[in-house]
């Protein structure tokens, strides 16, 4: 039993040391003054927020939620959630337009879609950027990311879903807003690993945005909304026996910790059956369970970035040795650092110069790698790395599937 | 022209009935010099729960009392709002509690014009939610909360833009008399060591429970009933309104919520007079108000404790009652002139923080009449220094037209509408609390601050959950820039943490103690004191 266990109460805060290495270790406070840091918005806010709501600071908006804070306090405070607990309560100021548009993840995916040609391209007209710098106040320098015409679950009705009835063990597959709007790619080459491993793909009945977004933009409403129907589906498999899997690191801490502390959700019943592709294939392989065959001719030079969110988990670690499987990958771990993007907050022009000079560090090291590839299992990440580097950033689960000799491994598995 | 030790008014105490009698003489156009051998709300003034009483607490048992203390409820609402915070008070039954009092009580409060309201169990479940959740019965009065160092200091610093004289760290080693007359009194200053002469025509006994040996040296009797009482500090806001058990006042049954923390307590037992200089809380009284405060708010069995300390009340000698519960409230001003035959010498007592002002007013009183000045009293109705812009909300808004940032929202919820005449400074000294270096420099320039221990209790400097760990370093920088001695600051900074240490020992554990080993190696390994 750890000193928190038995001294513990419902106000996690009160087990702040003062030994202020939350605020050593935050990306912001260099770079922004006017964000207080972690413990005095945390922990020291928190006292005087009991005592007078007025004492809510507008300032804490400035909090990425990276959850660096959490990482290293060794008293085991929530520092972030705090955080974001107290923006949910006490904040007056409402989500503006540019705000909303920014979180809707799914609302502007299913609308952009259909004419994905054309939104694209207007999206990235330079006319377009400076109208949305001035109206809506999204910074000019950054690019939507581009909508796909064909979603991921249309592809995959159309041409997977048939197939996976083939395979006696199945996983759902939580694919996010990225992958069905987005990046289908990325969905695609987790079916066609999980089958190479003789594993069955399943969608999960209903999924919407797993909320992140709109928790970062003061909606919380309506991410306890999202979180209470997708915690409904996911459910309704893992009372099934299957385990979810996602290919999105922040989809799966959201869903997994934002949802009971911050969305007061209760997941206990299937928390520990969501996972990371990376983490569910590593522990097959490790265990002996799934074998890997890699295509001799695959050589890469991979940089990995560990997330922000990832880093909270404590699953890098699963990313990485499931990289070093590769024969013929030359690895380096980036240094652990914040990229800055933070979901939605770099997209604002009033947080760009902190988002830029946030990543800047992280910049610097891949520049000075020079990998072929970024690897990263962050969506956000990847938008925010390849506008500011010029690398290219791609997810661990399609660096295996362009790595593995598929029919090989098909094979190996069947067995 | 009257010589520099001439004053028409000496006042021996620093305490709230000290300084509100210095501001009100003062007001009054007497000249006044007012003595402290420590500093301000040092002794039972800053040693009690802050409670602005409503007055229930006495209604049942002392209608005198309780009538005073609605009054001046209601005056301090308006004079002090800095140091006010409005938050009525519960008196709760609980299941093990004859609920037949709570008619009696009512009815009692009442007759003494104390507005009290029977409310639902339910809905006082949904306005305080750390209730105990087993009440069967609850009414809520007028009860608040009262920062008793705010208003000492409002007070003393009133009477110096009055004209008083203001001497701390000063004390009365002889009552200078001839014949059957007080002439003044004679002072040996503990910082310089310097003994000086001063004389009036009157001079007020205000020293609270050692108001009994200043009285001795007059060579008059004032049989104190000195009544210990222990209370805890908690380190954040648990309740935000009062909670009282609603029975015969008994141990441990009012639960206070103050500026960040709040307070249980009391506990009463007879001390002797000898030990009033050093209490010391024993680990039974801890026990004690563990275990009742947490019927009033179960949460209180889990939170952090900050501090265990202990005060004396000035409580003036009537019966045989062996713990003081049943001695009254009530305000005692004697004219040793009429009662001993004693010429030019008050003793103004009992009483309690909550009357502090009409005790002022009635030692004023007998200091015009005997002075010959006819002068009414006007504290009833005069702003205290802080509190001319209204309330907090109130205050920031009319200071700042651009929202406020937090600090300067904690100054302002600590100063008032002081908080305009207070520099931006260059950072935090207290984390905790949010205790700008601007609020600090401003108390060492003001506020008569000569050490670390009176810095807190003008800012709240050293009072939040780290108790002292990072600001005591930062803020006795500052002290020793303005008085010039770097080892005088560092002994002050030794004695300001052994008395932290002090408070925190007898609830050392859990996260206090790591927090206490955490400062250890800050101050004893780090920084090699």
């Amino acid at each position: 039993m750890t000193l928190q266990e038995i001294t513990g109460s419902a106000h996690n805060f009160e087990e702040c040391m003062k030994c202020t290495v939350c605020t050593a270790y935050c990306p912001v406070v260099p770079v922004n003054p006017r964000y207080p840091g972690p413990k005095q918005a945390g922990p020291d806010g928190e006292r005087l927020r009991l005592k007078n709501p007025e004492f809510f600071d507008e300032a804490l908006k400035y909090c990425l939620n990276c959850k660096r804070c959490e990482v290293v306090c060794p008293s085991g405070v929530n520092v972030a959630d705090i955080i974001q607990e107290a923006r949910i309560r006490y904040s007056q100021s409402k989500p503006k337009l540019r705000d909303k548009i920014l979180a809707s993840t799914d609302t502007m995916g299913s609308l952009a879609r259909p004419f994905a040609p054309v939104v694209n391209g207007v999206l990235s007209l330079g006319v377009t950027k400076a109208m949305m710098d001035g109206v809506l106040a999204v910074d000019k320098h950054r690019t939507f990311p581009k909508y796909s015409s064909e979603s991921f679950e249309g592809w995959f009705k159309r041409k997977a879903k048939a197939a996976q009835d083939a395979f006696k063990e199945k996983v759902a597959y939580f694919h996010g807003c990225y992958v069905n709007y987005n990046y289908p790619q990325l969905g695609k080459d987790f079916v066609k690993v999980m089958n190479a491993l003789g594993i069955g793909v399943e969608l999960l009945d209903k999924e919407k945005c797993c909320g992140v977004a709109m928790i970062s933009n003061g909606m919380s409403k309506a991410a306890a909304k999202n979180a209470a129907i997708n915690s409904g589906a996911i459910s309704k498999v893992v009372e099934k026996g299957l385990r979810v899997l996602t290919t999105s690191s922040t989809c799966t801490f959201t869903m997994r910790d934002e949802y009971p502390e911050l969305l007061h959700i209760d997941n206990a019943a299937w928390k520990n059956s969501l996972l990371l592709a990376t983490r569910f294939i590593y522990e097959a392989v490790d265990s002996g369970r799934k074998k890997l065959i890699f295509k001799d001719s695959y050589k890469a030079r991979i940089a990995y970035h560990t997330p922000c969110h990832l880093e909270k988990l404590g699953w890098g670690v699963f990313s990485t040795r499931l990289l070093k499987m590769i024969p013929g990958v030359e690895f380096t771990l980036l240094d652990s650092a914040c990229c800055g993007i933070a979901g939605t907050y770099g997209f604002k022009k009033e947080n760009y110069e902190a988002s830029q000079a946030i990543g800047k560090a992280l910049f610097e090291d891949i520049a000075s790698v020079a990998p072929d590839v970024v690897a990263c299992d962050c969506e956000t990440c990847k938008w925010q790395i390849e506008m500011s580097t010029g690398y290219k950033v791609m997810n661990p689960v399609s660096i295996l599937a362009e790595a593995l000799d598929t029919e090989l491994t098909a094979e190996a598995n069947r067995s | 022209m009257a010589k520099s030790n001439e004053f028409d008014v000496i006042i021996i105490g620093g305490g709230i009935t000290g300084a509100g009698t210095a501001r009100d003489c003062a007001m009054r156009g007497l000249k006044v010099l007012l003595i402290e051998r420590h500093d301000i709300a040092t002794g039972a003034s800053g040693r009690n729960h802050g409670l602005l009483h409503s007055g229930a607490r006495y209604a049942v048992t002392d209608q005198e009392s309780a009538t005073e203390c609605i009054e001046e409820n209601m005056i301090l609402r308006r004079i002090a709002s800095h140091c006010v915070d409005e938050t009525d008070g519960f008196f709760i039954t609980l299941p093990e509690d004859d609920l037949d009092y709570q008619a009696k009580f009512v009815e009692s409060c009442r007759s003494a014009g104390i507005r009290a309201d029977i409310i639902d169990p339910e809905e006082a479940r949904r306005l305080e939610p750390s209730v105990n959740p087993d009440i069967i019965g609850a009414v809520r009065v007028p009860d608040g909360s009262v920062d008793p160092f705010r208003l000492c200091a409002a007070n003393m610093l009133d009477a110096k833009l009055h004209g008083a004289k203001v001497l701390v760290h000063t004390e009365v080693t002889e009552i200078l008399k001839e014949g059957d007359r007080v002439l003044g009194v004679r002072t040996l200053d503990h910082v310089t060591g310097e003994k000086s002469e001063w004389y009036a025509p009157v001079t007020i006994n205000a020293g609270g429970i050692w108001g009994h040996g200043i009285a001795e040296m007059a060579g008059v009797q004032v049989g104190m009933f000195p009544a210990k009482g222990a209370l805890l500090i908690f380190a954040h806001r648990v309740n935000n309104i009062v909670i009282n058990r609603c029975r015969k006042p008994a141990n441990a049954d009012i639960l206070v919520p103050g500026d960040t923390v709040c307070i249980i307590g009391t506990t009463s037992t007879r001390v002797p007079y000898e030990e009033c200089d050093n209490m010391k809380v024993t680990p039974e009284e801890v026990d004690l108000l563990l275990t009742e405060g947490a019927k009033l708010a179960p949460a209180l069995a889990t939170t952090r404790i900050l501090r265990a300390y202990a005060g004396v009340r000035p409580l003036v000698s009537a019966d045989n009652d062996p713990t003081g519960r049943n001695i009254s409230r009530g305000i005692v001003c004697l004219d040793h002139e009429e009662r001993d035959g004693l010429k030019g010498f008050i003793t103004i007592t009992g009483g309690k923080l909550m009357t502090y002002r009409l005790m002022a007013e009635k030692a004023t009183d007998v200091a015009c009449r005997k002075l010959g000045v006819d002068r009414h009293c006007a504290t009833a109705l005069t702003p205290l220094p802080g509190s001319e812009l209204g309330g907090f909300e109130e205050t920031i808004k009319k200071i700042w037209t651009m929202p406020a940032t937090t600090y300067q929202k904690a100054t302002a919820f600590r100063t008032g509408s002081s908080a305009k005449d207070i520099e931006k400074g260059v950072g935090l000294v207290c984390e905790c609390e949010e205790v700008s270096s601007g609020e600090v420099d401003y108390a060492i320039r003001n506020l008569e601050v000569h050490s670390l221990t009176d810095l807190r209790r003008r800012t709240r400097v050293g009072m939040g959950t780290c108790q002292g760990e990072l600001c005591a370093c930062r803020a006795a920088g500052m002290l020793a820039a303005s008085h010039g001695c770097a080892e005088r600051a560092r002994k002050d900074m030794r004695e300001f943490m052994n008395e932290r240490w002090k408070g925190s020992r007898p609830i050392a554990w859990g996260d206090t103690l790591r927090e206490c080993e955490f400062t250890n190696w800050i101050y004893n390994h780090v920084l090699g004191l």
